[in-house]
């Protein structure tokens, strides 16, 4: 199949796209303009509606009433823009609308740089708006990732009636790579009776709505979202490994760090160091037990986390290791992204080598 | 003949600062007093400015936007006046992407009408927005209508970052060439990766070959 050369914001529209989504709502931010400028050109030409909102919070409005109607819609921002967005990400879990979330994070916190970052990561997996509700969140590693997550991303999204983010950074939104729009898995996708698409007077009135002033009603639906977010742990997890077998190293980084980690393994087997990559492609769910299964092998001396964060998803690391192995931290925030060099370094110093 | 100033413009993302970097570095290794300025307002990643040490190293005077260098800010610094005016100096103006980033030039209307100065478009034939001769055409004159120039050179630039092969090269020669015909323009430059340049030396036609090492790496490329 043919490649071509795309620009990951670019890629993730095209996806988007290609993903059967005429409907996008956004505010411009670095470093994720691109998404909305390739949107703004490409959407109308196939009767789309792009929408530049005036806030980032009346963009994510306008995803739930998009979503509501039973259409696909995505949103993109970067850091400071999608913690505007996170009371709607509350309410759109809360009504089960399915719609897609780009992030494309920068470095924080506040309105931080517009350099690579990881600290969304607490916000992303455990929801910057209230009650109990989950997205999952897909974290591509390469231009193809972010091109295919999009596209993955609308079904799953259909499939459990729930917003689903992409979580890029920086890196990953302003790189150059080689993407071949091949054919992603196909799934079965369910009817959308629930759709405010007009009652035609064969039908009641469908309602789009978060509210529940009765707490029986309120418990109700809480565990009904509870056992559907157990059905997603339960389904949806992804994660890859790299030379974990007989690894003395084993490396936890997602997005561009895992890139950097793949590159610190090659120098570290140079010097007779064998080191390994797992890499939580969602990072809600969680893969706690297959990074359990690879940490506990005996060849594994030392975990070492890396992140472009101060230590966010170190806890789910703690929570997967439940102390079966020593575990190190690596980070680097505020849009510095380390070296391969430095991050071998910093691993070998972790194991006392 | 070439002019004193090369501008360097195209679409984003078709690889104008790897160009614009190594061509100034070959003018510099042929004791060119060379100076390369950053005029990027689009896009605050993979700058120009990022190899200061690098283009400093080889005695190449870089000069940034006037904020920081890695912001997308439309602050450019006077310092830029320094190419136009001294004209010791053989210049190299890297352009921010699209009709967007071109648009910095009517700052320099006044410098430019001395002439001394080419325009250069690099062409991607990888790029899905100039990958048929009639898209890459409507870029090449959005940008000739945005800067208020005439593109006077095609670069062909055609790669797909470490995915590359001699056959997007070749590409990236059909497609340079039938920009060419089309807008009347000539193919000033091939740049080709150097490991490629006996490979495809003598199927490049009209223009000259720049063979050009790949200093834009991403973070985990260094040193591999």
């Amino acid at each position: 199949m043919e490649k071509e050369l795309w620009k990951g914001n670019e890629a993730i529209a095209e996806a988007a796209i290609r993903a059967g989504c005429k409907y996008f709502f956004g505010y411009p931010i670095t470093p994720q303009t691109e998404v909305p400028e390739y949107l703004s050109l490409h959407l109308p030409e196939i009767g789309g509606c792009f929408l530049q909102a005036e806030s980032e919070v009346a963009a994510i409005n306008m995803v739930y009433g998009a979503g509501g109607c039973g259409v696909r819609v995505m949103t993109s921002s970067s850091s400071p823009g999608i913690s505007l967005k996170q009371e709607g990400i509350t309410y759109l879990c809360g009504a089960e609308v399915p719609c897609v979330i780009i992030n494309v994070m920068r470095g924080g916190p506040g309105l931080g740089t517009i350099q690579p970052a990881q600290g969304d990561y607490f916000q992303a997996t455990r929801g910057g708006g209230n009650g109990d509700y989950r997205t999952p969140v897909l974290a591509p590693a390469n231009v193809q990732e972010a091109a295919d997550f999009v596209r993955m991303a609308f079904d799953i999204a259909d499939i459990y009636r729930n917003p689903v983010m992409v979580l890029a950074d920086g890196m990953i939104g302003q790189m150059m790579e080689a993407v071949e729009w091949h054919d992603i898995e196909k799934r079965e996708l369910p009817a959308k009776p629930w759709a405010t698409t007009g009652t035609q007077n064969k039908r009641e009135h469908n309602v789009i709505n978060s509210l529940y002033i009765q707490p029986e009603p309120c418990a109700e639906h809480n565990e009904k979202l509870d056992k559907k977010y157990k059905l997603i742990e339960e389904k949806e997890v992804r994660f890859e490994e790299v030379d974990t077998d007989d690894c003395e190293i084993l490396f936890v980084a997602y997005g561009t760090m895992s890139r950097v980690c793949r590159a610190a393994m090659k120098l570290l087997n140079d010097e007779g160091i064998k080191a390994g990559l797992f890499r939580p492609v969602t990072v809600w769910p969680f893969p706690y037990a297959q990074l359990r299964n690879a940490a506990e092998r005996k060849s594994v001396k030392g975990i070492v986390d890396v992140e472009l964060s101060m230590g966010q998803m170190i806890d789910d690391v703690k929570i997967a290791l439940e102390g079966c192995k020593p575990i190190s931290f690596i980070g680097r925030a505020g849009g510095i992204v380390p070296t391969p060099r430095e991050v071998a370094d910093a691993a070998k110093k972790a194991i006392g080598r | 003949m070439e002019k004193r100033i090369q501008i360097i413009t195209g679409h984003y993302g078709s690889g104008k600062t790897e160009f614009a970097v190594n061509l100034a570095l070959k003018y510099a290794k042929a004791g060119l007093k060379t100076a390369l300025a950053d005029l990027d307002i689009v896009n605050p990643y993979f700058r120009s400015t990022e190899r200061r040490a690098l283009l400093e190293e080889h005695g190449v005077r870089v000069i940034s936007t006037s904020f920081s260098g890695y912001v997308d800010l439309p602050a450019i610094t006077p310092e830029v006046l320094a190419i136009f005016d001294d004209p010791s100096y053989k210049g190299v103006i890297d352009m921010g992407g699209d009709p967007e980033g071109a648009h910095v030039l009517g700052r320099f209307e006044r410098q430019l009408a001395r002439g001394d100065y080419d325009v250069l478009c690099v062409l991607n034939a990888n790029r899905p927005e100039t990958k048929t001769p009639e898209k890459a055409a409507l870029y090449l004159k959005a940008i000739e209508v945005a800067s208020g120039l005439k593109v006077t050179g095609l670069v062909n630039n055609t790669h797909l970052c470490r995915d590359t092969g001699v056959e997007d090269i070749l590409k990236g020669v059909a497609l340079t060439r039938a920009v060419s015909e089309e807008t009347g323009v000539p193919v000033a430059y091939h740049a080709v990766e150097r490991k490629f340049v006996d490979q495809v030396r003598y199927q490049l036609g009209e223009g000259e070959l720049l063979p050009i090492d790949i200093y834009m790496c991403k973070p985990w490329e260094f040193g591999l």
